[in-house]
């Protein structure tokens, strides 16, 4: 079945064949007249009822309401007036253009005129529509309630017994979802062929599974994966979840088009690049222009600097009350959610904002109190005044820390998993510009006063920078001098740091190892921590992929006893064209995957353990995407956490012998399997034999006619002299002398 | 298991066969002559030179006395095996992919290729043994026209009783090797995949067909029920039953317009094992550094050769190892 837009209804998703659909329950409720003319006018309502001889007075007055919108004239408003030479309070509006007299639907329905009167404007045709008799029922009918059905779990996945994992994979045409299975080949959950027409992607929870189609986008789930939700935004290209799975946002290059009668979309939406949905009612909150195409000519009148689509365009704080969005330069605008009214009314003007992150966890910091979410932006240098980092706080929209940088060319912002620190790496030129070097400053969120610490400029410049989640360590990749010749790998060094052991909180940063003269590029932390994947990834000549651990249960080197942290490598893999690297939501899997979108050589994926050792290789013609299902917090409370942690021998103990027993089976069963495979062949052959004489004896054939022998003139093979054997005489010169006579 | 190379080719090998005795190797490739080896150390035995173009098939008669070529220059000659004479030039309008003698020698199959308004055909030619080798029958006995899809291989089952074609469009037709009529034809393999190899087993009950689909099947010559898949990783060339182990050996790689700035690890120019019953993979020999064009196997299982893109011909005479080798269940019912 190809789950698409096409087929709307629930029940296609059972059809092998897409059926003819019946729309006309469809195409009389959003039928469209076209009526030649008509569209350009429109009925104004809520007028002040005036006697005739005021009636143009009030017509000039309205012209000047009216031409805001675009253009009409005296001539092209009709006020009808009654008998009693009053007017009825409405009027009719010409417009040059069917456009405008949408506009003016759009911008004038609901303005008041004055303190008395509010206008009410309607197309013309609308009026007619919906106005005309029996298009309403005369009597109130009271809105039938739908019985109440059950819906399907939608985290059931999470209730398997052996506490496995899923994960999504797109591979050709075809999409399916699978069980983890160590290094047993995955266990289908479902496949379908066209699920996707761009790619897939999970919700933060794991909740929903995005398809995305030229119509839109599509959530499935439940244990069969059926349709959840649909979110028409034609030409969709990216999509993102809110943290907590409540909003979607959709973004399409091509601005929207809505056809009048569109079941979801109204005009709010026409011309509109974004929206953002909510996923439980499945309708638009409300819809954006994207920011990037709109962008003027660059600010510092330089070439005018590549357009970029800003994505994620609208980031979420981590409770998803508020969700705000940057335009360039000029300011961040705040949105409270569920209304999507602009948080006090006007966007937060930062002249020269270049970017901005939510701390991704809701943060108590020392001695406030009240209620806030947090966000750190920075602006560079403008004229003689300092880049600048600072940390808002939201909703009071305070600046809580600020910190003034010099000779600054990029910043990136970094907040720890939650919201602990954040660090800004700061790329600094020397006064000439000639030469790079990298900052790190850490704002120490939770302390008092926001203390920030600055780790030692760092020579080379840092191409990459992770933070542990849920710890204070963090690892990063320096990028040396790039030898001349672009085939080599520029040789980058990994560097690891983390805070020296200081009673219960954390102290300074500090260098822990560098390893130099590697060619990664890439660093993935184990979700849970302790452990991290560094990877050279893309690249055409180098494919290792480091597995470390941070904690390594071993002896520890004397000079690093005061940090927390014992760094040891565990192993290091080699997979041929590396693409991406995925841990599994648990961090015990590490996935890593060459995908076709990047090059067609050898694609697949591997499953590792965390540590590195090689469950199974997947080579998989066209694979596109892997995903890992995300799962959503554990439930369990601190206390309890740490009681599974003790007992961890035990659990151990069991799961140990849970294994070998499914181990046993299945071996049972392989061997089961070849048995009665054998057992067929052996009869197969046998009666093929028995076939065969019976064939020559209705021929009358002897028994040896297919051999040589037959022939005529054959030399007599014997069959009885068997293997025969060759003698070869092999000469070699052992010594060559040669001799001078004279 | 050290391979004896015999390099006596100059450009890329078509077809590879072992005599009955298996003592002799024949080999053809595009370069327009063909070599006799012996097997056994690969000293080359002579060569015999007349066609004209590419030669794309080879096979060598059940008694070892004549030898059919089939080549790009539109012909099929027969050559005294012993003295390299060229006794018999059959002329066709097109190619000949093709060419296979049956179990009893006294007949042989030629497949021509589709082109210039020729549609494809099997033609089949009736070979005799007597004195003068010089004195064959000019004219087919039975035609075979292909209206569907062209055949690309083809052979002989069981006492010639039917001709088994492979086709470009990936299906298999058995053919009664009498009356040329079309008795079946399944689409064993994806639409559109041509089968480049059919190779019979020993007593030619069932036979291998490997495709470009990336899979080699096993089916049975009596009616074509797909008896076993081999799925590999790459596009296939030639794929052979080895006798006395129930084992398989494919051959192919990237095809070679296909091999860019590709290393050896990425073009997959190895000679894959599988085991015949149990279709799981059990080896791989690695050596050729183009793909693998043809494999044939030692009549008594003992030896294989393969012939590559790269224009060598690797002889592997198989180690203890090879013969030991054994599934736990097999070795369970040998013991019964």
């Amino acid at each position: 079945m190809a789950p698409s837009f096409d087929t709307l209804t629930e029940q296609d998703l059972h059809e092998e064949e897409e059926e003819e659909i019946d729309f006309s329950d469809l195409k009389e409720q959003y039928e469209v007249k076209i009526e030649e003319g008509l569209d350009t006018f429109v009925v104004i309502d809520g007028l002040p009822v005036v006697p005739e001889d005021s009636r143009q007075k009030l017509i000039k007055f309205l012209l000047r309401k009216l031409n805001t919108v675009g253009h009409t004239s005296e001539d092209a408003v009709f006020m009808p007036i009654n008998d009693k030479n009053m007017s009825e309070g409405f009027a009719f509006v010409e417009y040059e253009t069917p456009e405008q007299a949408v506009a003016a639907v759009k911008q004038l329905h609901g303005v008041p005129l004055d303190k008395k009167h509010t206008l009410a404007v309607n197309k013309l045709m609308d009026i007619d529509r919906y106005g005309r008799e029996g298009r309403i029922d005369e009597e109130y009918k009271p809105p039938t309630i739908e019985p109440f059905k059950e819906k399907e779990h939608l985290r059931s996945w999470l209730g398997d017994a052996n506490a496995r994992d899923q994960f999504a994979l797109y591979r050709n045409d075809k999409v399916g979802v699978f069980w983890n299975n160590k290094n047993n080949p995955p266990e289908n959950v479902v496949d379908r062929a066209h699920w996707t027409q761009l790619f897939v992607q999970w919700s933060p929870k794991g909740t929903y599974l995005a398809s995305v189609h030229p119509q839109g986008v599509q959530l499935w789930g439940g244990p069969a994966f059926s349709k959840q939700k649909q979110f028409p935004h034609p030409f969709v290209q990216l999509v993102e979840f809110s943290p907590g799975e409540s909003y979607l946002t959709t973004w399409s290059a091509r601005p929207i088009q809505v056809e009048e009668g569109h079941p979801v979309l109204t005009y709010e939406e026409d011309g509109k690049n974004i929206i953002i949905w909510d996923i439980v009612t499945g309708k638009p909150l409300r819809s954006f222009v994207s920011h990037d195409l709109t962008a003027g000519p660059g600010a510092e009148g330089d070439a005018q600097p590549k357009k970029k689509v800003q994505w994620p365009a609208f980031k979420w704080s981590a409770d998803e009350k508020y969700v705000a969005r940057m335009l360039q330069n000029q300011s961040i605008s705040i949105y409270e959610l569920p209304r999507m009214n602009l948080l006090g009314k006007t966007s937060v003007k930062i002249d020269g904002v270049m970017d901005f992150e939510w701390s991704p966890a809701t943060v108590n910091r020392e001695g406030v109190k009240q209620y806030e979410q947090l966000l750190c932006f920075w602006t560079p240098e403008i004229g003689s005044n300092p880049a600048r980092v600072a940390l808002m706080s939201v909703p009071s929209k305070e600046i809580v820390r600020t910190r003034n940088l010099f000779n600054v060319s990029d910043v990136k912002l970094h907040w720890q998993s939650q919201g602990t620190y954040v660090c800004v790496k700061v790329d600094r030129h020397s006064k000439s510009k000639k030469s790079m070097a990298t900052n790190l400053e850490i704002f120490r969120v939770r302390e008092k006063g926001v203390p920030v610490e600055v780790v030692d400029s760092l020579k080379d410049t840092v191409i990459n920078f992770a933070w542990e989640p849920n710890g204070g360590r963090f690892v990063l990749i320096t990028n040396g001098e790039a030898p001349s010749g672009a085939a080599v790998l520029p040789k980058t060094s990994v560097s690891f740091f983390a805070p020296e052991k200081k009673g219960v909180s954390a102290g300074n940063f500090k260098l822990v190892r560098t390893i130099e003269k590697k060619t990664s590029n890439a660093i993935y932390w184990s979700p849970k921590g302790r452990f991290v994947v560094v990877a050279t990834v893309h690249s055409q000549t180098s494919f290792d992929i480091d597995f470390w651990d941070m904690d390594f249960e071993g002896e520890k080197p004397e000079g690093e006893k005061d940090l927390a942290a014992n760094l040891q490598l565990m192993k290091t893999v080699e997979h041929y064209g590396v693409t991406d690297i995925d841990w599994d939501p648990t961090g015990r899997y590490v996935v890593s995957s060459a995908s076709v979108w990047t090059h067609s050589m050898e694609n697949g994926y591997n499953i590792h353990t965390f540590a590195g050792q090689t469950l199974a290789e997947h080579p998989t013609d066209k694979f596109k995407q892997f995903i890992w299902r995300p799962r959503p917090a554990t439930l369990l409370s601190k206390e309890e956490q740490k009681q599974v942690r003790k007992n961890l021998r035990e659990y151990s103990k069991e799961f140990d012998e849970e294994d070998k027993y499914a181990v046993d089976i299945a071996n049972t069963a392989v061997v089961e399997t070849r048995k009665r495979v054998l057992n067929e062949w052996v009869a197969w052959i046998r009666r093929e034999k028995e076939f065969l004489a019976e064939d020559k004896d209705a021929f009358g054939v002897p028994e040896d006619v297919d051999s040589a022998k037959q022939a005529r003139d054959a030399p007599a093979v014997s069959d009885d002299q068997g293997e025969t054997v060759v003698e070869e005489i092999v000469e070699e010169i052992i010594e060559e002398n040669e001799e001078v006579i004279g | 298991m050290r391979p004896i190379l015999l390099s006596g080719h100059e450009r890329s090998l078509n077809q590879i066969k072992f005599n009955r005795d298996g003592d002799l190797i024949f080999s053809v490739a595009k370069d327009k002559i063909v070599c006799a080896w012996w097997s056994a150390n690969g000293e080359r035995l002579g060569t015999y030179t007349g066609h004209q173009g590419a030669i794309w098939t080879v096979d060598v008669s059940p008694n070892t006395i004549l030898l059919a070529t089939g080549s790009a220059d539109n012909t099929v000659r027969l050559w005294n095996v012993k003295t390299g004479e060229c006794v018999k030039v059959w002329d066709f309008p097109t190619a000949v992919k093709r060419v296979e003698f049956t179990p009893d020698g006294s007949r042989l199959l030629a497949v021509t290729e589709k082109r210039m308004g020729f549609l494809g055909t099997i033609a089949v030619l009736d070979i005799a043994y007597g004195e003068d080798l010089t004195s064959q029958a000019d004219e087919p006995s039975l035609r075979i026209t292909c209206e569907e899809s062209k055949a690309t291989v083809a052979g002989w089952s069981f006492m010639g009783k039917y001709i088994i074609a492979g086709h470009e469009d990936g299906s298999v037709s058995q053919y009664d090797g009498k009356t040329g009529e079309q008795l079946e034809n399944v689409q064993a393999h994806e639409f559109d995949h041509q089968i480049n190899d059919l190779q019979f087993s020993t007593d030619r009950t069932y036979f291998i067909t490997a495709s470009k689909d990336k899979s080699a099947k096993l089916m049975s010559a009596r009616n074509l029920a797909i008896l076993k898949t081999y799925v590999a990783d790459t596009p296939l060339n030639s794929a052979t039953i080895t006798p006395k182990k129930d084992y398989v050996i494919l051959g192919g790689g990237q095809a070679a317009m296909d091999v860019t700035t590709t290393s050896a690890r990425q073009g997959k120019f190895e000679a894959r094992f599988y085991h015949k019953v149990f279709e799981d993979e059990i080896g791989r020999v690695r050596g050729h550094f183009g793909p693998l064009n043809t494999v044939h196997v030692h009549p008594n299982g003992t030896a294989y050769a393969s012939g590559g893109e790269d224009g060598y011909v690797r002889v592997h005479h198989f180690d203890k190892s090879y013969f030991d080798f054994m599934y736990e269940v097999e070795r369970e019912q040998m013991r019964r």
